[in-house]
């Protein structure tokens, strides 16, 4: 029995030895309250939770406030911050490069759902191996609170504007196109964001996840009026702090198969329905139909909705090699002479 | 209508005398026709008989119905470029039959399918008329195969009236229709029947002849986006994204053909990725994110393709991030002529997407260059951490080439400058966008690297050395400067160019394939009017400092290029010194046609004013 003379409690290690720490990020420069900074701190738990070795993490993103996260987990991580809703094709092409990595992905909603939709439909399809994040927040945060193509039918704009399209569902849609592994949840729901991230490491395919993420600044009706127009002319830089109202993070408990009402920061109030803990979430169409029913009703439904852990991911259907093709020595990249004089001997 | 595509122009010369091995052929066919195995059979036979010969397939948007002509041109003196007039048309096409009739040149001759009747036309061209339907019909019982064996018998008929060897056409027969035998005796009896048709009943009317010569031995027939293809994968390309655009698409087909058969690993498994994408976004996308984890990693598009990758183009500049993008330029802009040739995107490639951003260009010229240049593209783009443009056309990538062999690339792949968990143990640290060694290149590490101080986080935002988002003016302007000296240091890396200087006090510059019509203008300059030039041929953006000398040395400098804004020359302009302006002339070239000698000749006498 080794004992340390050590005032100090040992630090929590998980099963490769790593303390939480190491899978922190830097310091978020996102609105406080902001519920994108809950979902980054999941990312960590779960992350440590499952002992992923941080350095074999590749995280993505596209350009929003949601897709800043990727800085604020996992440092240690390369990360690549590419262009407004085109993070899929980057993910894409550095994991078919790198079939070792753990691809992790941030968007949000005007990233995914407008801009970046073609880039959305085509990475759930392919069933690439990487778990995809939308941090749902019905609005534009970083352009300063446009609505996004997943805000609600009827829902307000704090400058009166009233949204008369209806909101485009990222999960059945990814779902429908061939995602292996989607589910819905609520950035203030602890529990239920880390059990889904824990599944979606786990899996071997397209993982989409959509959380409902709370944006503190543009729901805030209030207050903010005078700054709006000021801030407007400023498009990527982030807002001025002074603006942003001290918020608390929303956060929710509830049981599987019940419903709960939140509150958000503008006022406004959110129907979340868990699925109840018998749901089969290996039917498609049952999963597409709750999700229509949830629509109808008024209500957000959260929990897993679909898993196939049986199709083949992209990385199978193209026959690759098992080892990274990005590091592939000259010998097996690059075809001897003898290839050549073949070929030009066919040509003459 | 047909006269909207029409291609031929008149001949402004004396009609020529008996012409040995110095002729074009060009045949009118109708789109989807099935013309093109006979056209690669007559090419292919006269190649064989030891003669220069190059092929040019003007065709129209259009997969079916539509006009299109392939011209074959033999040249003893070598000269491969397009040559404007045609001595010997094979009139298969009725929509166009008379219109093709009517641009020949007096003493030309014309070879028609007999229900056209085009002998009343005009009484300065010889005539041949052919019943195509009966000759066919008596050699090809099954009536369905009748379309396409037809064309087979004016290869006949013309190897016969010209003098080319049956023995070769034979050889080219079976060369064209490899393991298919009974394929190969059908279109091969074709050719038979059009050869004795007129050995017996066609009285000789036109001027070209062929002998055999030793001028093409030991040479290949290939096409440019073939041998693009063939040095991507020499070059150890793993990585291919695409989203099908003529004249693009060919490129990543038979790259896809050649990877199956000579990239799959010792464990039966494929040693690349080849991906269509969902467009052209998609596709440089994963080049980038490819090229960012490590992968040699490309794309192949054209005009409107480029377009859309103008965002992730300036990402790729600006975060520093390597990936070939071969673009086989067609005539913009918009959709414009989409299969007709231009030089028409090098001003936009060069400088493509916003803010301050310019990009690496190679331009090969011939299918060995495209097959060299590929390798280059991988070198480059992974020394210098950036995107790297290739910038083919329609003329060279969708038209057969004849070529020495390819040589082997002998020379390691180098992957630049990437540090290993190995390096960064010594280092204990890194700084991403530093400029350790003063030319400008940064050091990078791969994702996946397996020590704490190996991640940085990539972004097209504002960062600093260390890769951490900045908006501070020094890091930005910093960074910009340092690029800019990357740029620099590009000049002394990317491919020289081919200089033939001390001659004349006129030059001339061009680039890619206007350079087969250069050749022979300059002996044309030289013969017609005892005019000697100089010439320097591009094969790379940026300049490198023979260009500078070049323009310095002489007194005049020409430069001729396949658009009509004299894109090159603006951006020569940008790079040169104010007192040397003053010497740039510019000769364009911009009607969707491969450019010919004579349009060059013509245009520099006119300005040299003689
Ligand atoms: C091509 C392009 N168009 C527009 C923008 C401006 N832009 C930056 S972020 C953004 C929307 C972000 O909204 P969302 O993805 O929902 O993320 P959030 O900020 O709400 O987290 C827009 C339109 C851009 N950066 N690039
Ligand atoms: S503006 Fe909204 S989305 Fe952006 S950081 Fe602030 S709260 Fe979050």
């Amino acid at each position: 029995m080794a004992s340390t003379p050590t005032s100090q409690p040992p630090v929590k290690t998980n099963r490769i030895g790593l303390s939480v720490m190491e899978y922190k990020g830097g310091k978020t420069t996102l609105c406080a309250g902001c519920g994108h900074n809950a979902i980054s701190e999941r990312v960590i738990d779960a992350m440590y939770e499952m002992g992923v070795q941080p350095e074999r993490v590749a995280k993505f993103s596209g350009i929003g406030c949601s897709s800043k996260s990727p800085a604020y987990f996992l440092s240690r991580s390369h990360s690549f911050n590419a262009v407004h809703g085109r993070m899929p094709s980057i993910a894409t092409g550095a994991l078919l490069a790198n079939r070792t990595l753990v691809g992790i992905g941030v968007s949000g909603d005007g990233d995914s759902a407008s801009i970046g939709m073609g880039q959305f439909v085509h990475l759930m399809r392919r069933n690439l191996p990487m778990i995809y994040i939308i941090e749902d927040n019905g609005v534009y945060g970083l352009t300063k609170g446009q609505f996004s193509a997943t805000a609600d039918l009827g829902s307000k704009l704090k400058t009166g504007v009233i949204n008369d399209l209806p909101p485009i569902d990222t999960c059945a849609m990814a779902i429908e196109l061939g995602a292996t592994m989607v589910g819905r949840s609520f950035s203030g729901d602890k529990k239920q964001v880390l059990t889904l991230l824990k599944a979606a490491i786990a899996h071997k395919g397209t993982v989409m996840l959509d959380i409902i993420s709370p944006c503190v600044t543009f729901n805030d009706h209030e207050g903010s009026t005078k700054s709006y127009k000021y801030m407007k002319d400023h498009d990527e830089p982030l807002h001025d702090v002074n603006f942003v109202p001290q918020f608390e993070d929303i956060t929710v408990d509830y049981e599987p198969g019940s419903t709960t009402e939140v509150t958000m920061h503008d006022g406004s109030r959110l129907l979340l329905r868990k699925l109840e803990e018998d749901y089969d979430p290996t039917n498609r169409i049952e999963a597409v139909k709750r999700l229509m029913q949830a629509h109808d009703k008024g209500e957000v439904l959260t929990g897993l909705f679909y898993i196939n852990t049986k199709a083949p991911s992209f990385l199978e259907m193209l026959h690759m090699t098992e080892k990274p093709l990005a590091t592939l020595p000259e010998s097996v990249t690059k075809p001897p002479k003898s290839v050549l004089d073949e070929v030009m001997e066919s040509l003459k | 209508m047909a006269t909207d595509v029409v291609v031929q122009q008149q001949r402004q010369g004396p009609p020529p005398a008996k012409a040995v091995n110095d002729w074009s052929i060009q045949v009118a066919t109708v789109n989807g026709s099935g013309s093109q195995s006979a056209n690669m059979v007559l090419l292919r036979s006269i190649f064989q008989m030891g003669i220069p010969v190059s092929g040019k397939n003007l065709f129209p948007s259009n997969i079916a119905g539509l006009p299109t002509w392939f011209t074959i041109r033999a040249n003893k003196d070598g000269y491969i470029a397009r040559k404007k007039e045609v001595d010997f048309l094979i009139a298969m096409n009725p929509e166009t039959a008379v219109e093709d009739v009517k641009s020949l040149d007096p003493g030309a001759a014309v070879l028609y399918d007999e229900p056209l009747n085009l002998s009343a036309i005009r009484n300065d061209v010889g005539f041949y008329s052919v019943p195509f339907d009966k000759l066919t019909a008596a050699v090809c019982p099954e009536a369905k195969l009748r379309k396409l064996v037809k064309n087979m018998v004016y290869v006949g008929v013309a190897a016969q009236l010209i003098g080319i060897d049956m023995g070769q056409v034979e050889k080219a027969v079976r060369k064209q229709f490899k393991k298919k035998q009974k394929a190969a005796d059908l279109n091969f009896a074709a050719v038979k029947a059009g050869y004795d048709y007129a050995a017996s009943s066609l009285k000789k009317a036109d001027h070209c002849y062929v002998e055999p010569m030793n001028a093409t031995q030991g040479k290949i027939i290939i096409d440019g986006n073939a041998a693009a293809a063939l040095g991507s994968m020499f070059a150890g390309c793993t990585v291919v994204t695409w989203y099908p655009i003529t004249p693009s698409s060919s490129l990543v087909e038979q790259m896809i053909d050649y990877m199956k058969h000579y990239r799959i690993g010792a464990d039966g498994k494929a040693t690349f990725a080849i991906v269509q994408a969902e467009d052209e976004l998609a596709a440089i996308g994963m080049v980038l994110g490819a090229g960012w984890s490590g992968a040699r990693s490309m794309t192949a598009t054209s005009g409107p393709g480029i377009s859309l990758m103008a965002e992730f183009a300036g990402l790729g500049y600006y975060a520093e991030v390597p990936g070939v993008i071969w673009n086989i330029q067609r005539t913009g802009p918009s959709t414009g002529l989409p299969t007709r040739t231009m030089q028409g995107d090098i001003l936009s490639t060069a400088v493509l997407s916003h803010g301050d951003t310019k990009h690496i260009m190679l331009i090969p010229n011939s299918v060995a260059e495209c097959f060299d240049m590929a390798f280059d593209a991988f070198e480059l783009a992974e020394h210098f951490q950036t995107p790297v443009f290739v910038m083919s056309d329609l003329d060279l990538g969708m038209n057969n080439w004849m070529s020495d062999p390819f040589k082997y690339p002998d020379r390691p792949i180098k992957r630049g400058k990437v540090l290993s968990k190995a390096d960064l143990e010594k280092l204990g640290s890194f700084a991403r966008y530093k400029d350790v060694d003063g030319d400008g290149i940064g050091y990078r590490t791969l994702p996946g690297t397996e020590h704490p101080a190996a991640s940085y986080f990539t972004r097209g935002s504002g960062h600093n050395e260390k890769a951490q988002y900045s908006e501070r003016p020094d890091d930005y302007q910093n960074n910009m400067d340092r690029l800019a000296k990357k740029f620099e240091t590009a000049r002394s890396h990317v491919p020289k160019p081919d200089v033939d200087t001390g001659k004349s006090k006129i030059g001339i510059i061009a680039y890619g394939t206007s350079h087969w019509a250069i050749v022979e203008s300059r002996d044309q300059l030289r013969k017609e009017y005892k005019l000697e030039t100089d010439y320097l041929r591009l094969k790379a953006y940026p300049f490198t400092r023979e260009v500078h000398d070049f323009v310095k040395n002489h007194d005049r400098v020409y430069l001729v290029e396949q658009n009509r804004d004299a894109q090159m020359l603006d951006l020569l302009k940008l790079d040169l010194s104010v007192d040397q302006l003053h010497k740039l002339r510019s000769i364009r070239h911009y009607n969707g046609l491969p450019l010919d000698a004579r349009s060059v000749t013509d245009e520099l006498v006119t300005q040299e004013g003689k």
